[in-house]
């Protein structure tokens, strides 16, 4: 049972980041506008210098 | 320009204090400028890019960016470059497109209330995921101090995330309870303060049962629910408040000089000689001291004639200066204007209408007492059979969590989510969160006339009648005039092929018409009185060459996009539609025949149309008003819901429900369909819910509802509704 004392803060660790990243697309508005984002990616115009 | 903005002190001592307020104001605005489009009709990444290279390709534009979701575009303009500029270039591109007002959008896109719910959600779901980890292997078998162990760190996760994720419904909960009201958020914070406080002590005392999973979920479960809730909300109202500013009054003033100044609508005074351009609104009730034009009262009264005005004519707010540049004398202002007069029928029209409840109110009135009884009975009830406080508490504990209204809180937002973002993209915004529930129940659709089911734009009609000569003239004539009827007529002998022929000396008579020589004779096209027609009895104006009589050019309102459609299905739908303008009868009475609306009313005042609509109502109608004018407002606040087109004026749109984005009529039989399917959706939700409690409470009471169950009642009942809900898109 020793490896919980490994597991449980590792899987913690990966579960706080992977919140933190979450935050920090909320706070630099990457859910304004889903549906347009979804579609941009169809086009080639934006490979080469995303929009902004 | 500038002259007028800024007057020299002397001549007007109350804007001695202007410069510095202008010094402030330069100062304080950005040198670059923001514009904001609504765009209707985009829908796919071509249009996105349309749009958007359309825009950089004009001179000034920094960057332009389409939003897909909100249906607008932001650009941003070097200073000078205004929406009036854009707009036909994004119109060129072939895309319908309407001015909105930036600074009301600064305020919506910080949506504060939306991120901070988010966030909430958020951790909550993280939450969430890492307590169901180590509870599944607290069910799969762990026993002994690993259990201990694990319960422990769930409590160390749950507890300070259900301090800042929950907090929501504690306030809400806090605020009714002080009230002396029960409203849903009471069960909630009960259910999950309860299942946290039984959960620790019997980790403390190394119990088998914890709930922190159970308690968590549940946070998570009704945040999403809040969280779409709010999303939907939030953007009917920043649509509606953009729309809502699209107008910003102004009025031009004369002052002593004789020049002219800009001034606020609302520091207008009675006595004041207000400027009136030709495409003008007046902005004040007043009387005409100089000029001779001719009006447009379509907006107020639905009348698509227009108006002769000359010196002594009084002039209503609202009205639209067609011809010559006219003097106004102010009369009645603010307050006392007719506008005013036009904005307490509505507010008396409104008091009127009936109180609707809506679907989830009426549910939570049931559920939150029910849920609070029936937990406590089985407090009671375990204590007395067991006399054991930690048995009756769990047992209480688990009760109120499997009753929990996870599903209720989702039965109703997702749905409308769905609903409402399936009536966006065919155009229509929803203002108001009942508003779909309401429309549901129609059975009777008024439409005004002007403006709603027509373009309130005249086509002429009976050009074959006239001989080719006569055409030329009439076009040669027409072109030489910016009136409405005579700019129709340029463009429907130009679709025709029609060279203007050659007429000297054009000038247009404000009020009257044009006037030119043609082969040494002259010839007039404008209103009766002045060509020396006869009467007619619908819209018309007047040719005559020489002295030969004079013709008249017949009009109609030409139909709005849709139309025919939208009423054809309405009455196959089996409503009862009835036409009500404020126009003449034989204006009214030919679109109705045109359209087969069978029943009708004309030349109805707004106080009318308002009493038809009560009538309808006292009779057990629920009535669906489309409107879009002046006159429309009191009878759009006091239908049971009410709708009206994107170019209906500020105040019919506040008092409408639903505002059409797009020109045409065509998703409103849709409108209606969804919004049915839309509540028997929700009531499918509850009785959803219901089945999952009917199922699940006896358990619970009966003590055999363990965390597992609980938790996989709590998650099948959620994710059901929600793919119910999606059944919609």
């Amino acid at each position: 049972m020793n490896v919980l004392a490994y597991l449980i803060p590792i899987s913690l660790i990966l579960g706080g980041l992977g919140l933190g990243f979450f935050l920090f697309t909320v706070k630099s508005r990457q859910y304004e506008d889903p549906e347009g984002d979804a579609r941009r990616i169809l086009s080639g115009q934006y490979d080469d210098h995303p929009k902004q | 320009m500038t002259a007028t903005m800024r007057p020299p002190a002397s001549a007007c001592p109350a804007c001695s204090a202007a410069p510095a307020a202008e010094a402030l104001a330069a100062r304080a605005a950005p040198r670059d400028a923001q514009v904001m489009l609504s765009l209707p009709t985009i829908h796919c990444a071509a249009c996105m890019a349309a749009v958007e290279n359309a825009l950089d390709g004009v001179p000034g534009v920094r960057a332009a960016r389409v939003n897909l979701t909100m249906k607008r575009v932001s650009v941003e303009t070097d200073a000078g470059v205004s929406a009036a500029d854009l707009i036909p270039v994004v119109e060129g591109a072939g895309f319908e497109a309407h001015e909105l007002d930036a600074t009301a959008l600064g305020a919506t896109a910080t949506d504060r209330a939306g991120r901070d719910l988010l966030m909430r959600l958020a951790v909550a779901g993280f939450a969430a995921m890492n307590v169901m980890l180590l509870s599944i292997a607290v069910w799969s078998g762990a026993e002994g101090p690993t259990r201990d162990l694990f319960h422990w760190i769930s409590a160390g996760i749950v507890l300070p995330a259900i301090a800042f994720c929950a907090q929501p419904f504690f306030r809400n909960a806090w605020s009714a309870l002080r009230a002396g009201r029960l409203n849903m958020d009471v069960p909630i914070s009960l259910a999950i303060l309860l299942a946290l406080a039984t959960s620790l002590w019997e980790t403390t005392l190394s119990g088998e049962h914890a709930y922190f999973d159970a308690a968590i979920a549940l946070t998570f479960f009704l945040l999403t629910g809040r969280y779409l809730d709010h999303r939907t909300r939030s953007i009917a109202r920043s649509a509606a408040e953009e729309l809502a500013a699209l107008e910003v009054p102004r009025a031009l003033r004369l002052i002593a000089s004789g020049a002219e100044e800009t001034v606020a609508v609302s520091d207008l005074a009675v006595g004041d000689l207000l400027r009136v351009k030709p495409g003008g609104r007046m902005p004040v009730d007043g009387e005409i001291v100089e000029g001779q034009s001719e009006l447009d009262r379509s907006l107020l009264t639905g009348e698509t004639r227009p108006v002769y005005a000359a010196p002594g004519t009084d002039v209503s707010a609202g009205e639209v200066n067609l011809t010559g540049p006219l003097t106004v004398r102010a009369t009645a202002v603010g307050r006392d204007s007719s506008l005013h007069r036009m904005a307490d029928l509505v507010e008396v029209a409104e008091s009127g209408r009936a109180n609707y409840t809506p679907l989830a109110d009426k549910a939570a009135k049931l559920y939150a007492p029910g849920v609070h009884i029936l937990s406590a009975l089985a407090f009671v009830g375990w204590f007395l059979y067991t006399q054991d406080l930690r048995v009756a508490l769990n047992i209480a504990a688990a009760v109120l969590i499997i009753t929990c209204p996870c599903a209720l809180g989702l039965a109703v937002p997702a749905v409308t989510t769905a609903a409402s973002g399936r009536l966006f993209r065919k155009g229509l915004l929803i203002k108001d969160g009942t508003a779909l529930e309401r429309l549901a129940e129609v059975d009777t659709v008024v439409f005004d006339k002007t403006g709603t089911l027509t373009e309130g734009r005249p086509e002429v009609t009976n050009l074959d009648s006239f001989a080719r000569p006569d055409l030329e003239i009439a076009l040669a004539l027409a072109e030489g005039s910016s009136h409405p009827l005579a700019q129709s007529l340029t463009t429907a002998l130009r679709a025709r092929g029609i060279a203007p022929a050659t007429v000297e000396d054009v000038t247009e008579v404000p009020g009257h018409g044009t006037e030119g020589r043609w082969q040494g004779r002259t010839v007039r096209l404008g209103r009766t009185t002045w060509t020396g027609g006869g009467t007619c009895e619908v819209t018309a104006t007047w040719l005559r060459v020489g002295d030969a009589p004079a013709q008249a050019l017949r009009f109609t309102d030409s139909l709005r996009e849709g139309a025919r459609e939208a009423v054809q299905a309405l009455l196959e739908g089996g409503k009862r539609v009835i036409l009500m303008s404020g126009d003449t009868t034989p204006a009214v009475e030919s679109l109705a025949n045109r359209l087969n609306i069978p029943q009708w009313m004309a030349e109805a005042l707004p106080a009318d149309k308002a009493a038809r609509v009560q009538a309808l109502t006292d009779e057990g109608a629920r009535v669906l008003m489309v409107g879009d004018g002046l006159n429309d407002t009191a009878a759009l606040a006091g239908a049971h819901v009410s709708i009206s087109p994107a170019s209906a004026l500020d105040a019919a749109r506040v008092a409408s429900d639903i505002v059409l984005l797009g020109r045409s009529l065509a998703p409103l039989p849709e409108a209606l369909g969804v919004a049915r399917r839309a509540t028997r959706r929700i009531r499918e939700n509850f009785g959803i819910a219901t089945w999952y409690n009917v199922i699940a409470v006896p358990l619970a009471i009966a003590g055999l509802c363990s965390p597992l169950i609980a938790a996989l009642a709590m998650s099948a009942s959620s994710i059901t509704v929600s793919l119910n809900a999606l059944r919609l898109r």
